[in-house]
């Protein structure tokens, strides 16, 4: 991990806790099934890497990220999102 | 009656809602590319089925963006037909156009074949001119059908008889075991407040002609035509 002054956001989208997630629900099985019988649950997501120029601010990045996500990322009606913005360039 | 048949990356169903409307309604039809943002005005656009843009991100997220979804909006608030089916209805989701949203089958299972459908609603063109319940013949083709909305959505829905088709047995008796997909309240397709736009899961072009097993799916397109007709005369 090297800084270089650029910007990644890391953007983390879930379904809702109210959506019923069969994937999830289907890898907690497996994963059970694997023996780990503690697992009380497991939901899946998607997780998106944007890299953004270093010269933005911080917040100028943020805006536009939730922007991002508001206008496609994620669908509101089933799914919430968490970002992360960094400094240092992230290896995924 | 002109139609206009939405073609985007991906879709696939575009050629059967041609033939369709062009050898079995024998209706004026053309096709309306993603790309043309102000594409002749016709009287019915059709959303076909399909993978637009692979499916990725979500189903229908991203052709929800293209320039023609600028017209489809303007066709459908000037009180246009607008009928999506499969990916179609999923892109009217994402647009906003209609409410709710579409989940992964509850099986996790791509389902292909056929299913009985109640009609509940006759506030659409494509199901005024069918007698209150009617049960169609129809197929399905989709991996994320199970419609989902929130409990405000669903009651408004249901008040304003804008649920149009249920998933049903063949004597009409909806359940949740020949529900196919796991969708709230067993919903198959429904339309806006006014009626002009319809969104649908199921496949009415693949069942228009004897051929291939059931004619049902013509039966909502003689409602939009006999609708029409009345309209104007």
């Amino acid at each position: 991990m090297q800084a270089n002054g650029a910007w990644t956001a890391e953007v983390f989208i879930t379904l809702k806790p109210s959506v019923l997630d069969p994937q999830g629900h289907t890898v907690q099985q497996a994963l059970r099934d694997l023996g780990y019988r503690d697992l009380a649950s497991a939901r899946l997501g998607k997780y998106f890497v944007l890299a953004f120029p270093g010269r933005l601010s911080r917040a100028e990045v943020e805006r536009q990220v939730r922007r991002m996500c508001e206008q496609l990322l994620v669908n509101p009606v089933i799914e919430r999102y968490r970002l992360a913005v960094n400094r240092e360039r992230v290896r995924p | 009656m002109t139609f206009g048949v939405v073609v985007f990356p991906g879709s696939n169903c575009d050629h059967d809602c041609h033939h369709l409307v062009s050898r079995v309604l024998r209706q004026p039809v053309r096709y309306l590319w993603h790309g043309e943002s102000r594409p002749p005005r016709v009287d019915c656009m059709i959303l076909p089925g399909g993978f637009s843009y692979g499916d990725y991100l979500r189903t229908g997220a991203i052709a929800r963006l293209s320039p023609v979804m600028a017209a489809v909006r303007r066709h459908a608030a000037r009180g246009g037909a607008v009928i999506g089916i499969c990916n179609g209805f999923q892109i009217l989701l994402e647009a906003g156009l209609l409410p709710g949203a579409m989940l992964r089958n509850r099986s996790l299972r791509f389902v292909c074949r056929y299913v009985f459908l109640r009609t509940e609603s006759r506030r659409t063109p494509f199901t005024r001119a069918l007698p209150p319940g009617r049960v169609l013949h129809v197929p399905v083709a989709h991996g994320e059908g199970n419609y989902v909305c929130d409990a405000a959505t669903l009651r408004r829905l249901r008040r304003e008889g804008c649920v149009v088709f249920r998933y049903a047995a063949a004597d009409g008796r909806v359940g949740d075991d020949v529900n196919p997909n796991g969708s709230v309240d067993n919903i198959a397709g429904i339309c806006s407040a006014r009626g002009n736009v319809l969104g649908m899961m199921p496949h009415p072009e693949r069942c228009a002609e004897p051929a291939l097993g059931s004619t049902d799916g013509r039966e909502l397109f003689h409602s939009l035509l006999r609708t029409a007709a009345r309209r104007r005369a």
